[in-house]
């Protein structure tokens, strides 16, 4: 992985994070980049709940809120910031605010890269209005001042439409950290660990193929 | 949270009655329900902290359970009830989880705005 002067990473969701990018950014961390995480919301609307029951719809932002904490610490995460939005509703939100949230933290911090989601090839619908309103903000400056877009994309027809990923990292050196970070947010991994465990023990080739690797598609600008 | 005791739950909305209530209210099946199934047809609604009367509150049902609020100029209901909460603001939170333990229906009631 190249090295960075500053990642800068924005996911609305703890645990977007987690699956797709935690390998990356701990590989960023270790090279030395400064990374700062600009996470939306707090997850307030997760399903996950615990089974059995640990906690209810009042009380998981605040679990959440920990294990985000936690999964930044174990990632060596600086810089975690918790942008106060909520859960499900960033696509209803006012979107030239969005961009200047966005423009404000690109000033502010001077990225060399960006990773978001693929705005249209996310799925959720704050997957989608986040990596729009970073796209919009990266967008206002000329193209030569620009930093590097690494988006994240899992859509059903993303690689159909986007070609495939133009990078993929693999994040083998760093496994033990990801695994970690996922498990930090319990209240939304813990079941799935329980159907993986045995996989990662017997180290499944398709499932440490997922794990290690992470897929990102430089965002492509119209202008 | 418990198993629905419906004694207890009725209990609570009663103590509700009849005052400025906050209700939070959402279905849902989650946000990858159609990315995981692509004949699945995801539908879901939310309401936070919409304040109301009601005159009349009623939880019926075998289990999963079903409550009616009948409040100033309408109705506002859930099914799929499972579990309940009484919780350490005073507020009744009753909640349906599948057989995964995931939220599929909440309906919560309380004297003060939600966070």
């Amino acid at each position: 992985m190249e090295k960075e002067r500053q990642l800068l990473v924005v996911f609305p969701h703890p645990d977007d994070e987690a699956f797709g990018v935690s390998g990356t950014i701990a590989t960023h961390v270790q090279n030395g980049t400064p990374v700062t995480y600009a996470c939306l919301t707090l997850g307030e609307m997760g399903r996950n709940m615990g089974n059995p029951l640990f906690t209810n719809r009042e009380n998981l932002p605040k679990i959440r809120k920990e294990e985000l904490k936690e999964a930044a610490r174990v990632l060596g995460i600086q810089d975690l910031r918790m942008l106060g939005f909520r859960d499900k509703t960033i696509e209803f939100e006012d979107d030239d605010k969005l961009t200047n949230v966005m423009s404000a933290l690109i000033e502010e911090l001077n990225p060399s890269l960006i990773i978001t989601f693929y705005p249209g090839y996310s799925v959720h619908p704050d997957h989608d209005a986040t990596g729009a309103a970073v796209v919009r903000a990266v967008e206002k400056l000329p193209a030569a001042a620009r930093p590097k877009l690494h988006c994240v994309a899992f859509s059903n027809n993303c690689v159909e439409e986007l070609g495939e990923p133009d990078i993929i990292n693999n994040i083998s050196p760093v496994t033990e950290t990801k695994l970690a970070a996922i498990q930090a947010h319990r209240s939304q991994t813990e079941q799935m660990f329980i159907g993986m465990e045995e996989k990662l023990k017997n180290q499944d080739p398709q499932v440490m193929m997922w794990i290690n690797n992470e897929r990102f598609w430089t965002y492509k600008f119209a202008h | 949270m418990e198993l629905i005791d419906m004694k207890q739950v009725q209990a609570a909305i009663n103590s509700f009655a009849n005052q400025d209530v906050y209700i939070h209210l959402e279905t849902t099946n989650g946000a990858y329900a159609s990315h995981n199934d692509q004949s699945f047809f995801s539908a879901g609604a939310y309401i936070r902290n919409a304040l109301v009367r009601y005159e009349l509150g009623k939880i019926t049902g075998n289990g999963p359970f079903r409550v009616g609020l009948k409040i100033n100029l309408g109705w506002i209901y859930a099914e799929g009830l499972t579990h309940f909460e009484i919780d350490e603001d005073n507020r009744l939170l009753l909640a349906g989880h599948d057989s995964n333990g995931k939220l599929a229906v909440a309906l919560e009631i309380s004297s003060t705005p939600f966070e």
